[in-house]
């Protein structure tokens, strides 16, 4: 494993800065170029929305931005840190320090309860006894409407408890970066609100940099950066 | 549980109760079949190996040894001659049992030496008569040698022991002869007849034995066989008898007579024995594979059904060893929760498998089915199951790690 470069005595005012991303899908006849040098960058604070037909490569972007994928050319800094280039285990240490991640499908563990769901990145991290791990899973739960809920297990929660959850979880370790692929596209209008206005107040109030990838042009809408994508390219 | 991946673990073992269910069971039974296999086989080995042990000793030493040369007038004529040795010629019998004896008693491996005095004799009783052999023996000497003390099952050794002329009769010879302790029978042999005492009453199991062997005071058997010196043959016990095979050699090397190990005499049986573990160990190999492969299936399916769990921990900062280790981790809750009651399943199996009536008597006598009580039994059983789990979790194990959680996500968000 290949140690991150120290990082800046002063924060960058960029969570997220990417330069050239390249990727390709697929294999032999089937592959294809889907992204074709995307360069994206996100400030603390602000909520950004990538939109665009599907098939575009936001999803793709995405993944890459999170550290879930790897970009065949192109960089990414994360907090001012150069990852593009490290190790699996590298790359996952930022992951579970710097990121939170909310998909469009909740991804809850469903053997697991609300509170046991948001309490695993943070005994993933160690940083909190787990008392104060207890404390804060209560803490995000409470501030997602979910306090009376968080012994429930994934199975016994509604599509939109569960993308609450997701959203607590996501938080669980102050990331700063929160990414969210479609995290309304399953919901109801009434539900698709109440998920959005969760994500952005929680992260203005930490100072988080929200990337989130939608169709929905009404949230789109009330991001305070939209970038259209189309055919691998921001446009 | 403390481990953030042990909890993951078990909770992900025990949400799949049909997948947790199937992989204890293979194990339960890996672990209960192979400890009752070697429980059953061992123990009619071992019974055996104790009843032959307690006749006829680790050890026999009969008949001397003597080289046969052959000389020749060597060429070139004048005196000289050269001497070849042609083969070996056996001289029946012991010529001084005492010095033997003495000798064989350096040997550090013996517990006990025996001079015995053998022939054939003709028992009389009031009821029949009935061909033996008689065994003159020095009683104290052959109790070291031998399980004769506990092999009386009518009358005493102690009158055996006071009464010159009394005699130990084996029990199939006692119930054809329609004799009981203190019954007389007349012994003839060469000519001479002597009428002895029924002292008591032995049961070896070994029916050759308890049909034709009668053992008597040495001076007496002497008197009878018309035999004033030497012995037939020297029995041996050892304090280890599986190292009889060694000892036999050397003792045949240094004292240049025919030496005999028990592993030797008894080898047609033995070769059954082995033959019947091979057997069995056919058939544990066999289950053990198939269990392997069913333990296999499932943590594969597990993992197959896990896969989105495994791209959300990644995604959490869950590195690709966690996930190895949360699989592993699962196996080696089976094994632990298997081993257990596998260990449990075979005792209680072992157990009702020892009360089974099986009435035998030939080359043993018992009246259930023979166990053998052995921690080496148990923990190979162990061994077996941590190899079968975990060469079975392994590759699945691995598998899950080389999940990319990109990839993942983007099948299972299409």
């Amino acid at each position: 494993m290949s140690p991150p470069p120290p990082a800046p005595d002063v924060a960058p005012a960029w969570a997220l800065r990417s330069r050239g991303l390249h990727r390709h899908l697929g294999q032999d006849e089937g592959r294809v170029h889907v992204l074709k040098g995307v360069s994206f960058e996100a400030e603390r604070g602000q909520v950004y929305a990538i939109v665009g037909p599907s098939g575009c490569g936001k999803s793709t972007l995405l993944y890459l931005l999170g550290l879930l994928d790897r970009p065949d050319d192109g960089e990414i800094e994360i907090n001012g840190r150069r990852m593009s280039n490290h190790d699996d285990a590298a790359r996952t240490a930022a992951r579970g320090e710097h990121i939170g991640f909310v998909f469009q499908f909740h991804f809850l563990m469903l053997e697991f309860s609300a509170l046991e769901n948001v309490m695993m990145p943070m005994r993933k991290l160690g940083r909190l006894p787990p008392a104060a791990m207890r404390e804060r899973a209560h803490a995000l739960l409470d501030s997602v409407g979910l306090g009376a809920k968080t012994h429930r297990l994934g199975t016994q929660l509604s599509g939109g408890e569960q993308q609450r959850v997701a959203i607590a979880r996501a938080l669980a370790n102050q990331p700063a970066i929160l990414l969210a692929d479609e995290p309304t596209g399953n919901l109801d209008v009434r539900n698709s609100n109440l998920v959005f206005d969760l994500l952005t107040r929680l992260a203005k109030d930490n100072g988080q940099a929200v990337v989130l990838v939608t169709h929905n042009p009404e949230i789109a809408q009330r991001c305070d950066v939209t970038r259209p994508m189309r055919d691998g390219l921001f446009v | 549980m403390t481990s953030p991946n042990l909890r993951i673990a078990y909770r992900f073992l025990t949400a799949k109760k049909r997948a947790m269910v199937m992989s204890l069971s293979c194990t339960v039974l890996g672990v209960g079949l192979f400890i009752v296999t070697q429980a059953t086989t061992s123990g009619f080995e071992r019974f055996f190996t104790k009843t032959i042990l307690g006749i006829n000793g680790a050890i026999r030493i009969e008949d001397k040894i003597q080289d046969t040369m052959r000389s020749m007038a060597a060429a070139g004529g004048g005196d000289s001659h050269f001497a070849r040795r042609d083969g070996v010629k056996y001289i029946e019998g012991i010529e001084e049992p005492q010095a033997l004896m003495a000798a064989v008693r350096e040997f550090a491996n013996v517990r006990g030496v025996s001079a015995v005095v053998r022939g054939n004799v003709q028992l009389q009783s009031a009821f029949k008569a009935e061909d033996a052999q008689v065994f003159g023996i020095r009683l104290e000497d052959h109790l070291r040698v031998s399980d004769l003390a506990e092999q009386v099952t009518n009358g005493s050794l102690e009158d055996f022991r006071n009464s010159p002329s009394g005699a130990l009769v084996g029990r199939v010879l006692a119930d054809r002869l329609q004799l009981a302790v203190g019954d007389s029978l007349l012994i003839s042999a060469r000519g001479a007849s002597r009428r002895v005492q029924v002292a008591a009453i032995y049961e070896t199991g070994y029916r050759e034995v308890d049909k034709t062997n009668v053992y008597l005071h040495q001076p007496e058997a002497r008197s009878l066989l018309k035999r004033p010196s030497g012995a037939t043959f020297l029995q041996i016990s050892l304090h280890d008898p599986t190292r009889a095979p060694q000892d036999a050699a050397r003792l045949e090397q240094v004292l240049r007579h025919s030496v005999k190990a028990w592993q030797e005499r008894e080898k047609t049986w033995l070769a059954v024995f082995r033959a019947l573990r091979i057997s069995t160990m056919i058939t544990v190999s066999v289950f053990t594979l198939i269990a392997s492969l069913a333990m296999f299936n499932t943590l594969a399916m597990i993992v197959l059904e896990k896969t989105k769990d495994i791209a959300i921990l990644r995604s959490m900062g869950y590195e690709r060893r966690d996930v190895t280790r949360i699989f592993l981790a699962q196996a080696g809750i089976v094994l632990a929760v298997g081993a257990v009651a596998g260990a449990l399943l075979g005792a209680a199996v072992t157990w009702l498998v020892s009360q089974v009536p099986l009435p035998i008597n030939g080359i043993f006598k018992t009246d259930r089915f023979i166990v053998t009580w052995d921690a080496a039994h148990y923990a190979g059983a162990v061994l077996t199951a941590v190899v079968m789990v975990m060469v079975a979790s392994l590759i699945p194990a691995r598998r899950a790690a080389r999940l990319e959680p990109g990839d993942i996500v983007r099948g299972t968000a299409q």
